[in-house]
């Protein structure tokens, strides 16, 4: 009998230490069928970020490298220069990427950096317990907006692949979403796509995949998702903001 | 007068709020999360503004910018993020800018870990930052304590016109013991002649700067701090002795580790061992008069702290030389356990056999 | 005295809150009280644990290492704690939960099927409370008027209408391990 599903071989068999019904499993996974199916295992080299995903160097069994809060893009520019044929990814959450390392992204796109990012937007800090991120949607209540997001305070939630989708160094820029069985087979199409763009030495890539954070959002894992497509998507559109031309 | 049940994060919030403190800027670390969830809250209700920022980076150059337009104004952090303020620290300290930074500190170095420690005395005490410089350090030991150094600390910081930081940890920013907090008394903010408002009915310029390109200026400016900083070590040395009266041995601790230190007190004295406590309140400037004072009388000091041995610097510097200065530690997160100190405590008294 | 009691059990379980009711009991008797929580990335697997410490005397570290009693209310916890019990000490397992039996020789386990005894009284919320009227009858730690007192400080006003039951399951509770 022909197997359907089985765990990709780049990711460790081991649990995940995330919650249940976190969308970060899923996105673990299709990064992991992505560099199975490009046979980019050996090559292959994770940057893990600070936030939940801090132990995907842990479960992406290729070799990894754990980056300080932000840093990760620089990190990954200082293994792509070194080892320019070597697969370098980042993984990062929102906080992570369009908070405290936004320089770091911009400019590693504005460099055109050969290495592509994973960028896990849940519209909230997790790991620290919730707090608002730049992606916080107006009015959503966290623990440090008690009374939901002002615009007036707090400005409004950032665009991140928008915003680096003008940069001439980014080669492709998509935004995707985890939040039922045909958007996660587009999001691997993504994912594969900046791999691609990479190993054919075209750019930066980037793919922003819309997560859930049931713990949170304070909802359970079903009605998180329907949150995330209710709320997130018309905020976020989804779509490709950039692609070469030379790519598929 | 009633007593209540506080969280030590939410003690930091309170009594800054009491202290007139109506900024704070800061961005989200474990284990001081507490706080910030407390001060967008309670800000508000005060007339105060609760910001987040975008990074410690940014968090602390707010803290620049209010603190000179005189604003009694915090952040807070945990070791990653208070090592990202090191640059904005220098500047504010060589700006002399009050202000108040709160360090729970984490298991380290690098990402480490979450768990409460005390390696960050180093970085607190001795710089941090580049330049010669000097904060002014608290470390309450409990709840209550936060409390009252907090209103210190704004006081000090405004005094001076010098960074102060409170230094806990992560015990001490998550546990609750109940706290007196009495009435908001009211507070008067100390007159700041030197801050940066504008030049409203045609007022003298005013400055906020740390760049002396002149090296003669700049040493001049240098002399000037060293002045502040040797009346400071003068005037503000606090210390808490305990049970140290006729002490053989004194265990020289702060916060978490002085709590435990002062039960490994107790035992050993309900045995007849004549050992005491003497507990740094003020980390910088260091209580070298309180060393100074037990040195002829105590035969050796015994430093216990959550790090590698980083105190235990200080503390000989201050016995320099005349007693034997041990030192017991747990780090990356560890507590030390008051049974595992006094082992440590009955081998010293047995000449180093257990 | 010296009480170090570990509440351990999932998330929702509301183990936080009650250890926050003992230590408020205790302060409102004036004995020396402390409270801590488990925190950070251990919360990510649903559990949650907090450490309540009531004393004579000043305590040291808030963190209950050497727990002299145990209240586990579901399995992991059970699994998880029952090693650091100090010999002596008392475990109390939330049978309704927890089918696996505690293994240690030297401590007094009592199996009390709190969730189901606290939907017998009316509200599967006081399971917690059916488990502390047990402590407080075998520890005496602080009593049931202080219970009822800081129930009244640390409910808010809309909850008051709860504290009946909540005092009838500490009182089903005692029943339970009274001789
Ligand atoms: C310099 C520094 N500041 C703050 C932190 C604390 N911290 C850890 S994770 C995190 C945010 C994580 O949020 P995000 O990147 O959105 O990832 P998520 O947990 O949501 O997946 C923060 C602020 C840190 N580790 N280092
Ligand atoms: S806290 Fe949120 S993002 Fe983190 S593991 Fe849990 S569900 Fe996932
Ligand atoms: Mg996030």
């Amino acid at each position: 009998m022909k197997k359907v599903f089985e765990r990709p071989k780049s990711l460790k068999d081991m649990p995940f230490h995330y919650c249940p019904g976190c969308t970060h499993g899923i996105a673990h996974r299709l990064v992991a069928e992505v560099i199975d199916e490009l046979q980019v295992f050996e090559k292959a080299i994770a940057v893990a970020p600070v936030g939940c995903s801090v132990f995907c160097y842990e479960y992406f069994d290729c070799d990894a490298y754990q980056a300080s809060h932000g840093r990760a893009p620089a990190v990954a520019t200082g293994i792509k220069r070194v080892l320019p044929d070597r697969v370098v990814f980042t993984y990062q959450g929102d906080g992570d990427l369009a908070a405290i390392g936004t320089g770091e992204i911009v400019h590693s796109a504005a460099r055109g950096e050969n290495f592509t990012v994973i960028f896990i937007n849940n519209a909230i800090y997790a790991m620290t317990g919730g707090q608002m991120a730049p992606t916080t949607l107006l009015g959503q209540k966290t623990t440090t907006t008690p009374f939901g997001r002002d615009h007036k305070l707090n400005g409004s939630p950032v665009r991140m692949s928008e915003m680096l989708s003008v940069l001439d160094g980014t080669a492709y820029a998509a935004r995707v979403s985890l939040h039922n069985p045909a958007n996660v087979t587009r999001a691997k199409k993504a994912i594969k796509k900046a791999f691609e763009v990479q190993i054919a030495g075209l750019g930066f890539s980037i793919v922003e995949v819309l997560s859930s954070c049931p713990t949170n959002w304070g909802l359970p894992p079903l009605k998180a998702l329907k949150w995330l497509e209710d709320n997130m998507l018309p905020y976020y559109p989804l779509g490709e903001f950039k692609k070469p031309a030379e790519v598929i | 007068m009633a007593k209540i049940l506080m969280k030590g994060n939410e003690a930091i919030g309170e009594g800054a709020v009491r202290a007139g403190c109506r900024y704070f800027f800061g961005y989200p670390i474990t284990p001081q999360s507490e706080l910030p969830h407390y001060l967008a809250k309670r800000m508000p209700e005060v007339g105060g503004l609760y910001l987040q920022a975008e990074s410690e980076v940014a968090s602390i150059n707010m803290v620049f910018g209010a603190a000179g337009t005189g604003a009694r104004v915090m952040t807070s952090s945990s070791g990653p993020g208070i090592s990202l303020m090191q640059e904005g620290i220098s500047y504010l300290a060589g700006a002399e800018l009050p202000c108040v930074i709160v360090n729970m500190i984490r298991g380290g170095p690098g990402l480490g870990n979450i768990a409460p420690a005390q390696s960050d005395y180093f970085q607190a005490t001795k710089g941090g930052g580049h330049g010669d410089y000097r904060l002014i350090v608290l470390a309450p030991a409990s709840v209550q304590e936060i409390i009252d150094l907090m209103q210190d600390a704004f006081d000090l910081s405004d005094k001076y016109r010098n960074p102060v930081m409170l230094m806990g940890d992560g015990v001490l920013g998550q546990m609750m013991e109940p706290v007196e907090i009495g009435d908001q008394k009211p507070f008067e903010l100390p007159e700041k002649p030197w801050a940066v408002t504008g030049r409203l009915r045609g007022k003298e310029k005013r400055l906020i700067n740390s760049l002396y390109i002149v090296p003669e200026n700049c040493e001049v400016h240098n002399f000037k701090l060293e002045k502040k900083y040797t009346g400071i070590k003068e005037a503000e040395q606090r210390w808490e002795e305990y049970r140290t009266e006729g002490a053989e041995m004194v265990m020289v601790a702060f916060g978490t580790s002085a709590r435990i230190c002062k039960s490994v007190v107790d035992r050993c004295r309900e045995e007849g061992l004549p050992v005491g406590l003497l507990r740094p309140i003020t980390l910088w400037p260091f209580p070298e008069k309180g060393i100074v004072r037990l040195v002829d009388s105590v035969k050796s000091f015994l430093t216990v702290e959550m790090n590698m041995g980083q105190m235990v610097e200080d503390v000989r510097l201050s016995v320099n030389g005349k007693r034997p200065v041990h030192f017991y530690g747990r780090v990356g997160g560890m507590i030390p356990v008051a049974r595992d100190v006094y082992t440590e405590v009955k081998k010293i008294f047995n000449g180093g056999v257990a | 005295m010296h009480e170090g009691i570990l509440i351990a059990g999932f998330g929702g379980q509301g183990v936080l809150s009650t250890g926050q009711l003992l230590a408020y009991s205790g302060m409102v008797e004036g004995k020396h009280v402390a409270w801590i929580p488990s925190y950070g990335p251990e919360m990510r697997g649903g559990t949650a644990n907090c450490g309540v410490t009531i004393a004579d005397s000043p305590i040291s570290s808030p963190v209950v290492s050497e727990p002299t009693v145990l209240i586990a209310m579901n399995r992991p916890s059970l699994e998880k704690f029952e090693k650091v019990v100090v010999p002596g000490g008392i475990i109390f397992v939330n049978s309704s939960l927890i089918n696996i039996k505690a293994t240690r020789a030297d401590v007094r386990t009592f199996y009390i099927p709190a969730n189901d005894m606290a939907e017998e009284i009316g509200s599967s919320k006081v399971a917690n409370n059916i488990i502390l009227g047990a402590l407080l009858e075998l520890t005496r730690v602080v009593t049931t008027g202080a219970v009822e007192k800081s129930l009244y400080e640390v409910l808010p006003p809309h909850h008051h209408k709860m504290i009946p039951i909540n005092l009838k399951a500490l009182e089903v509770g005692a029943g339970l391990v009274r001789e």
